[in-house]
Order: structure tokens, then C-alpha cells, then sequence
């Protein structure tokens, strides 16, 4: 594992936002056990590195399209921690006033083009926001976010098609996780990698680590730079599974083999991986993490302080927002 | 100043005057060059956007076969500050991008709280009567205008269809335009310079003071062939097109039901769960005070459109069905009144 060319705020940058996900997340799975949240939440545990690799390579008005496992996303992307937490638990000051949920969780002004409850239903988002850029001529690069479940979508292979054919700033990151829902690759993917799928149709493509964050940032950066300067999509296929199950409350991850999350924690801890680079190569000193895993478990503390404290929408909410005028 | 100009070209023209007013207007679909990369001598053989590629180059783009992808991408281009045109080609295709009208268009704004606009049109032929068979013929406007978030509009006539197109680019919502195939030829009085017509306005064709007939799209010149005849027979008809499904102007309606006193629903569309029963059923809430006979519904029945002449010519209600349909209701009124005075 290199760094990449890295430099040192760029990796404690990295080791931050990782961190930060993985905080929000647990936070999350915590609280959901405790029956404080609504609805379905499907959480990042374990795909850390991903996001925050690729993100790192965006620039603050650059667009991503998410999925519905999007908070790690969101939090690469710069939302909001408090807002995020306040629309997970339902509540006036979420992202979208507690009317998306986790599965919805969007930001425009950060970028952040939505989480989506449908598979791969995002990505032709991405593309159109890539449109928009090109036809702007403002130098924005969109990113498509899709799981290898939702790879299988017709909606992910027109899309492909259609970047292709008018050479779009986009770029698809695959979240190979090992799973859709509890299905794993091995029985729904044909062919084993969905970076020749894009290759197929003239989109260049990379298979990278995604455990790694200075690989998926390396991939993720030369992809980035080719939408930005006018070449057209590519696809990074990041493989890294989720430690958790599909969906908190409803998966107790029986298809998974004994001792397969396990191992996961002990060989591809992205977080782990970091850290012990960081440290083995004296980047940063272990008080340096240290303080900063003390900060973002603060943040998340009052990002879940103040969603429990803030307000319920209001029933007029209802009926707002449904149009811009009718 | 007006001249006479066809249905097609009235489209066409609210896009190229659309196009000129505001630069964000992109037009895109299957074919809308006609040859992607071409010279321009190709171009689309007949619709609305044929030779506007050469007027506004890099603003209008042919798509692969590609729903799902291009009409997402409306979406998210919409969302980041654009205003596309997408051309669906027939209505029937929303079948392979439902997701993306269903899910994606119409319930952005709402699922994020109102931090996004969604301003597009999804251009759509529908309708029977070209011997296309089931798969090209439909007139759907009721599964979308069932769903919020979408505005649903169905012009009849070329005046109406360029000005509500015009309103349609410059709203902010994601807007289906139902263009009626066996329209596109019939021609009218049209403005030269830009107009709106209010989406959610609904438009008086015939005024009359015995039997309010609503119709949509095609089935509005059917509804005034009805009403001619019918006046031979001393029945006076007012005809309705509400122009837009939604939003529904319910007030002219009930206006006009208030004032005849019988309503009959002329719709190509499938009759359940449809803009004809919605519509009845809306009358029969909120004005029943004033029937004075039951609400006839002339509706295509409920089978898919036909191939064949033999039976597609007797698939989609026909001006006879509306005046069997208001001689109906109107009778049923005047035999009442003769049994209770």
C-alpha cells in the first residue's frame, strides 16, 4: 500500500471523514436498535474508503448521485451532520425537513443530488447533472454511485450507453459490497467484474481495492480529471463488502458464511488499514487521531442530541412542496 | 398577427420560440436530428423538432434507445439548472423508464423537502387511430395524472397546443405533453409571436345551456360534430376540453354542470380508474345539487387498442357515442321531470 502521492492533510483529511462515517453509522446503528428510528436505514459500515476516496477527488460543487445506502456519501460530500441525523430520526430541521428519510437524504447546495430507494435509479441523475455541466460549460464532473445489484439495472447499462455516446463528465463508481440485499455476487452477477460491462461500451474502466483509500482516490482522480478535461465518462469498481447486514433491523446476515464478517473486521478494516499507515509511516502521531476521533464522536453526539431535540413537522407539511405551483 | 398552421408545426414552433427566449431549453430524444453527427441533410424526417438542430446547434441531440438513461437525465439536467424538451416518441414507451417519471421526476421536489426543481416536459404521441396496434396507440394521461408531482396537459388544438406547450417549458414542474397522433395534421388560427396558455385552465368551445360534454384531445372535435347534430334535435351542448388533467380546472367544470344541469365525459382513454370516471365522480361530490340526469362516460372500452381498421375504427368513441350518450342523459331528465309533475 502507498500513499499515492498524498500529502499529510490530505490523509488526516481522509482519516477524518472516514472516521466521521463510521461514528455516524455505528451512532445510527445503535440508536435504531434502541427503537428511536423510523423506517429502513441501511448503513456504510465497511465501505468507508470508498466515498471518502472518491469524494476527496471532487470538488465542492461537483455532483454526486447516491443510493439508498447513502449516508457515507452525504458525509464525503460535506453534508451536514446534524441535518442528516435530524431527517434519519424524521424531524423540521433534517436535510429535506423529515420528508426524504435516510433513503432520500440530498443537499444541492453541497452537490448531493439524493440517496435513492430505488436500485441504480440515481445514476441517470448523475448523468443529467453531467448534461447540465457540459452544457453549462461550467467544468463540474458528476459521480453515479451504484451498488453491484443495482449494476444489474437496466437503468445502469443505458446509462453506460448513453455517457458514452455523448461523451458525458460523469463518473460511475461500483460499489461492489459482495451483496444485493442477501444475494450474494456470486449468484447475481454474470460475469465477474461490471467494469468490463462499461468497457463493452467504450467507457474506460478500473477494478481497484476499495478497502484502500489512497487507491480509490488514485482511480478515482484520473477519472475525475478525464470527465473535467473533456474526455468522457469512466468507471472505477471498487470492491469492498459491507460489515453490516442489508438493512438495520431486518438482517441478521444468515446467508454469510460462519465467521466471514469476522474476518472481515480482522484483514479489511478500511479504518485500520488507515490508521496503521499512517502511523507505520509517521505521517501523523497517534494523539493526532486520537483527537480527532474525539472531535467527530462530539459532533455526532450533537448531531443526535439535536435531532431527538428538534421538532416534528408540522401536518400543513403535508401538501407542501409537492409542486412549485398548481 | 395568425395564420393557419398545422398541430405539428404549432409544436414545433412553441420549441423554437422556446428555444430562442431562454438558452437553459434543451431538446433531446430518439431521432430528434434524425443522425446524430449528420450534416443536418438527414434530419428528423417529420416531427416537431426537424431542422432545429441546424437553428440552435449543441441544444438539440439525438438519444440512443435509451429511456431510462435520457428521461433520468431530463430529470437530473432539470434539477442543475437546465430545461429539457424530451421527446418520448410514443406514450407507451414510459413503460421502459417508468421509474424514472414514477419515482424519480415526480418525487424529487417532495422528497427533499422543496430544495429542488424539476422543471421539464416529456414530450409523448398517444392515441389511436394510425393503425399501430396496442403498443403505439395508448392514451395513458390517466396513470400519470394520477400520480403528484406530475402535471399532465392534452391539447386539441394547434392554438392550444403551442401555447400550452410554451407554459409547459417555462414551468417548474415536470410536465407530460400528450400530443395526439391524428392531431398533428389538423390545422388552426395560431399566433405568430410567443403566448402561454395557463396550464390548470380550462376552455369553453361551445357554449350551451342542456348538456355539458367534456372532451379530451381528440375527442373534442368529435364532441363538436355531437353538438352540431344535436342542435338540429333542439339539444343544446356546451363543450368543455380541460386542456390540462391536472391540474384539473374544476371550477369551469362545475360551472358549466351548474349551469346545464348533465354532464357527459368524452375520453379515448381505457374507462377504469380514468380521467372520465375522475371526473364524473368529481361532479357527482361536489355539484350533485344540480344533476338533473345520470353522467354518461364515453370511453374507449376496456380492451388494448386494435390493429386493424375493422375493429380500430370501432375502438375509440366516435360523435354518434356522444350524442347516443347526451340524448341519454338529457331524455332521462325530461321523462323524471314528466313523472313528478
Amino acid at each position: 500500500m502507498a500513499n499515492e502521492g498524498l500529502g499529510r492533510d490530505q490523509l488526516i483529511a481522509a482519516y477524518r471523514t472516514m472516521r466521521t462515517i463510521r461514528e455516524f453509522e455505528e451512532r445510527v446503528h445503535e440508536r435504531f436498535a434502541a427503537g428511536e428510528l423510523p423506517g429502513a436505514v441501511h448503513l456504510y459500515v465497511g465501505q468507508e474508503a470508498v466515498a471518502a476516496g472518491v469524494c476527496a477527488a471532487l470538488a465542492d460543487d461537483d455532483y454526486i448521485a447516491s443510493t439508498h445506502r447513502g449516508h457515507g456519501h452525504a458525509i464525503a460530500k460535506g453534508c451536514d451532520l446534524t441535518g442528516m441525523m435530524a431527517e434519519i430520526y424524521g424531524k423540521s430541521t433534517g436535510l429535506c425537513g423529515g420528508k426524504g428519510g435516510s433513503m432520500h437524504i440530498a443537499d444541492f447546495e453541497r452537490g448531493m443530488l439524493g440517496a435513492n430507494g430505488v436500485a441504480a435509479g440515481g445514476v441517470p441523475l448523475a448523468c443529467g447533472a453531467a448534461l447540465s455541466a457540459k452544457q453549462r460549460e461550467s467544468g463540474q464532473v458528476a459521480v453515479a454511485f451504484v451498488g453491484d445489484g443495482g449494476a444489474n439495472q437496466g437503468a445502469f447499462a443505458e446509462s453506460l450507453t448513453l455517457a458514452s455516446v455523448w461523451q458525458l463528465p460523469v463518473v460511475f463508481v461500483v460499489e461492489d459490497n459482495g451483496y444485493a440485499q442477501s444475494t450474494g455476487t456470486r449468484f447475481h452477477l454474470g460475469g465477474r467484474d461490471i467494469a468490463a460491462r462499461a468497457e463493452a461500451v467504450g467507457v474506460p474502466a478500473v477494478v481497484v481495492d476499495g478497502y484502500d483509500f489512497a487507491a480509490v482516490h488514485a482511480a478515482a482522480t484520473d477519472a475525475v480529471a478525464r470527465a473535467r478535461a473533456g474526455g468522457g465518462p469512466s468507471l472505477v469498481e471498487c470492491k469492498a463488502q459491507r460489515f453490516l447486514g442489508h438493512m438495520e433491523g431486518w438482517d441478521h446476515q444468515a446467508y454469510r458464511g460462519a465467521g466471514e464478517v469476522d474476518a472481515l473486521w480482522a484483514e479489511h478494516d478500511c479504518m485500520r488499514l488507515l490508521t496503521d499507515r499512517l502511523l507505520a509511516d509517521g505521517t501523523v502521531e497517534r494523539a493526532e487521531l486520537t483527537e480527532v476521533d474525539r472531535a467527530v464522536r462530539a459532533a455526532v453526539d450533537v448531531a443526535v442530541e439535536q435531532a431527538r431535540a428538534a421538532p416534528e413537522p408540522t401536518v400543513d407539511q403535508l401538501l407542501a412542496d409537492v409542486y412549485v405551483n398548481y | 398577427m395568425t395564420r393557419i398552421i398545422s398541430y405539428l408545426e404549432a409544436v414545433g414552433e412553441a420549441l423554437e420560440q422556446e428555444l430562442w427566449r431562454d438558452p437553459s431549453v434543451v431538446v433531446f430524444g430518439e431521432d430528434n436530428i434524425g443522425g446524430t453527427g449528420c450534416d443536418g441533410t438527414l434530419g428528423n424526417a417529420w416531427g416537431p423538432t426537424k431542422g432545429l438542430h441546424e437553428k440552435f446547434p449543441g441544444r438539440i441531440f439525438d438519444t440512443p434507445i435509451t429511456e431510462s438513461a435520457f428521461v433520468g437525465a431530463a430529470v437530473g439536467a432539470a434539477a442543475t439548472g437546465l430545461r429539457p424538451v424530451v421527446d418520448l416518441l410514443f406514450v407507451d414507451f414510459a413503460g421502459v423508464c417508468f421509474d424514472q417519471i414514477l419515482n424519480q421526476a415526480a418525487k424529487l421536489r417532495y422528497m427533499v423537502g422543496g430544495k429542488a426543481r424539476v422543471p421539464l416536459v416529456l414530450r409523448a404521441m398517444w392515441g389511436a387511430g394510425m393503425r399501430r396496434g396496442a403498443q403505439h396507440s395508448q392514451a395513458l394521461y390517466p396513470i400519470f395524472a394520477h400520480i403528484p408531482g406530475l402535471k399532465v396537459v392534452v391539447p386539441a388544438t394547434p392554438a392550444d397546443a403551442k401555447g400550452l406547450m410554451a407554459a409547459a417549458i417555462r414551468d417548474d414542474d415536470p410536465v407530460i405533453f400528450f400530443e395526439h397522433k391524428m392531431l398533428y395534421f389538423t390545422r388552426g388560427e395560431v399566433a405568430e409571436q410567443p403566448y402561454e396558455i395557463p396550464l390548470g385552465q380550462a376552455r369553453i368551445v361551445r357554449p350551451g345551456s342542456d348538456c355539458t360534454v367534456v372532451a379530451i384531445g381528440r375527442m373534442v372535435a368529435e364532441a363538436m360534430a355531437a353538438a352540431d347534430e344535436l342542435a338540429t334535435e333542439g339539444i343544446d351542448c356546451e363543450v368543455v376540453d380541460p386542456r390540462t388533467i391536472s391540474p384539473l380546472d374544476t371550477a369551469t367544470l362545475y360551472d358549466s354542470v351548474r349551469r346545464t344541469g348533465h354532464l357527459v365525459v368524452a375520453d379515448e382513454a381505457n374507462p377504469r380508474c380514468g380521467v372520465a370516471g375522475d371526473i364524473a365522480s368529481l361532479v357527482a361530490e361536489n355539484v350533485f345539487d344540480a344533476l338533473r340526469g345520470p353522467v354518461r362516460m364515453v370511453t374507449a372500452p376496456h380492451a388494448p387498442t386494435p390493429f386493424t381498421p375493422a375493429l380500430e375504427d370501432a375502438y375509440a368513441p366516435t360523435a354518434e357515442h356522444i350524442a347516443t350518450a347526451v340524448r341519454a342523459t338529457v331524455s332521462w331528465s325530461k321523462s323524471k321531470e314528466h313523472a313528478t309533475s
